[in-house]
């Protein structure tokens, strides 16, 4: 669940000795120091440089090539909310590593910024040489959910005949995906819900992974016709709560506040009847 | 109907695989049996989620005469078991589990736990409590949960404070003004000021029903009246005072609730 409090000096670190950290020797202690300036969204400007530096790391490699480091540090970057750090993880976008690029193009869809559009539909397009494909079955060339969802999370409209074919993905997730960022690149409302109903429609598949992953995708369309579909799926509480506040955020931008739509009502009572 | 329950109880028993246990957990709690409720406790400690949900609800339904074998589980050692325990008990509001849900809501590691104690701190059947009784156990949860609503750092256990205090305001509304002039202040400052938009919501919509008089629904007309004895007033009247003296040592050495920001941080992805 996500921190918004804002709480930084839990852990057992201080900020100065996490950026010590980070540029020291011990390889564990440098990626968890990574983990830790996000997880607590230190923005103190020594942080991001360290952070950024990190990217470029060289000393930290598992057996199979990956860069833990660089990844730890790239999903830090996305939490900080500071635009500097986009140039490289656009950057990034190009690391052999599979999980780099995921964690690049999931830092780059949580800072909003559209620049990273034309390197993540290369991406997709998989024309980026030296990309190596994920170390696990299926092999995917590509980390395809977090490219998608940062294009539609960017609004990268020009990319929709790109992303419709990965509708019939065979992996179901990069379907939900697909249908993830179509509902919210295309301009006709009641086209659009057609993507959203399919994220209903997984709502009731057998796999508990398959239901929790569209309950994270509808929360973050906000799709409020998914309600009680939400309410109703068979997984954690937490996990529907989370989704529905993301229903419930989204009403929340068609009214001035303190006033609540009758969407945003409804979906009060629901997650009232999950705590 | 008992070949009913025996034969739901078996199909529990065997049970072979994670699905089919969620589903025999499922239909058992569906039949609403009271006879089921040690089956139900027991599914409670299986690790297994989908049936520990559907067993948490079904134990909600037998309602009070689950009760004290919940209470006896709060003492096992599994502590996903007890956790599970913990949000039956505030499901079903019995003045029994008041001790336990004051601590659970202020200093669990869990935050589902905070989140279904704060909710059920708000909704115990106050309606039971002998008059004395009422007011200490009001008093205390209304501290518990302005603590909570001010201090949790997870949205949602904020949230779940704020679903707590709404009704708790409608429970002592007529009795208690200066209260309610607690809890108002509190909404006020939550509603400009809690950093997630969804508290604040929430907080908006206790208001307005505060304002329309709709939280003011103290008690269901067409409750039973409490079984209760005289024994268990005693040991829920002792249990309030020993917290209340524990409370005058402020938050000292070994305390959870000084340990919760680290707790966090080790296991920040855990659910459930």
């Amino acid at each position: 669940m996500d921190n918004e409090s804002g709480s930084s000096n839990g852990g057992h670190l201080t900020v100065e000795q996490a950026i010590a950290n980070l540029q020291g020797e011990d390889l564990g202690l440098r990626v968890y120091a990574a983990w830790w300036l996000g997880r607590f969204r230190v923005d103190a400007p020594e942080a991001l440089e360290v952070l950024i530096a990190a990217l470029e790391d060289e000393a930290d490699r598992t057996e199979a090539g990956g860069y833990p480091l660089r990844r730890n540090a790239a999903r830090a970057l996305g939490k900080l909310s500071d635009r500097r750090a986009v140039p490289p993880l656009i950057q990034s976008l190009e690391c052999s590593d599979f999980y780099v690029r995921e964690a690049a193009a999931q830092a780059l869809e949580m800072l909003r910024d559209p620049a990273g559009i034309p390197a993540l539909i290369a991406l997709l397009k998989d024309e980026i040489p030296g990309t190596l494909p994920a170390p696990e079955p299926p092999y995917l060339p590509q980390p395809y959910d977090a490219i998608l969802e940062a294009l539609g999370t960017l609004g990268a409209t020009a990319a929709l005949p790109l992303i419709s074919p990965f509708l019939d993905h065979p992996v179901p997730r990069t379907q939900y995906a697909a249908a993830r960022a179509l509902y919210q690149l295309t301009p006709d409302r009641q086209q659009a819900n057609q993507y959203g109903d399919r994220l209903i429609q997984a709502l009731s598949v057998d796999d508990l992974q398959l239901r929790r992953s569209a309950l994270a995708d509808l929360g973050a369309i906000g799709y409020l016709q998914a309600a009680d579909a939400i309410a109703q799926t068979l997984a954690e509480n937490s996990l529907k709560l989370i989704s529905l506040k993301g229903l419930l955020e989204k009403q929340l931008q068609l009214t001035t506040p303190p006033d609540l739509s009758p969407g945003a009502i409804k979906v009060i009572d629901l997650m009232d009847s999950l705590l | 109907m008992p070949d009913t329950l025996q034969s739901l109880i078996q199909a529990v028993e065997a049970a072979d695989s994670a699905k089919r246990l969620a589903d025999a957990v499922q239909n058992l709690a569906n039949a609403h049996l009271q006879g089921a409720t040690p089956t139900l406790i027991a599914a409670l400690g299986y690790n297994n989620p989908g049936a520990a949900v559907a067993a948490v609800d079904g134990l909600v339904q037998i309602g009070e005469p689950a009760v004290p074998l919940l209470l006896e589980q709060l003492d096992s050692h599994n502590y996903t078991a007890r956790a599970w325990a913990i949000r039956a008990l505030a499901g079903i509001g019995d003045p029994r589990g008041l001790v336990t849900l004051l601590g659970a809501a202020t200093a669990d590691f869990s935050l589902s736990v905070r989140r279904a104690a704060a909710r059920g701190l708000g909704m115990m059947r106050w309606h039971w409590f002998p008059q004395d009784l009422l007011e200490i156990a009001q008093e205390e949860a209304l501290d518990a949960l302005l603590f909570v609503a001010q201090q949790d750092e997870e949205w949602v256990v904020r949230y779940s404070a704020v679903v707590g205090l709404q009704a708790l305001a409608g429970a002592i509304a007529l009795t208690h003004p200066d209260w309610l002039a607690q809890i108002r202040s509190q909404f006020e400052q939550m509603a400009t000021n809690d950093a997630s938009p969804a508290v604040r919501a929430r907080v908006w919509r206790a208001q307005q029903l505060l304002e329309a008089g709709a939280a003011r629904n103290p008690q269901p007309l067409d409750d039973k009246p409490s079984s209760l004895e005289e024994t268990d007033w005693q040991t829920i009247l002792q249990n309030l005072y020993a917290r209340k003296s524990e409370e005058r040592s402020v938050l000292s050495e070994g305390d959870p609730r000084r340990y919760r920001d680290l707790a966090a941080a080790i296991s920040p992805q855990t659910l459930d």
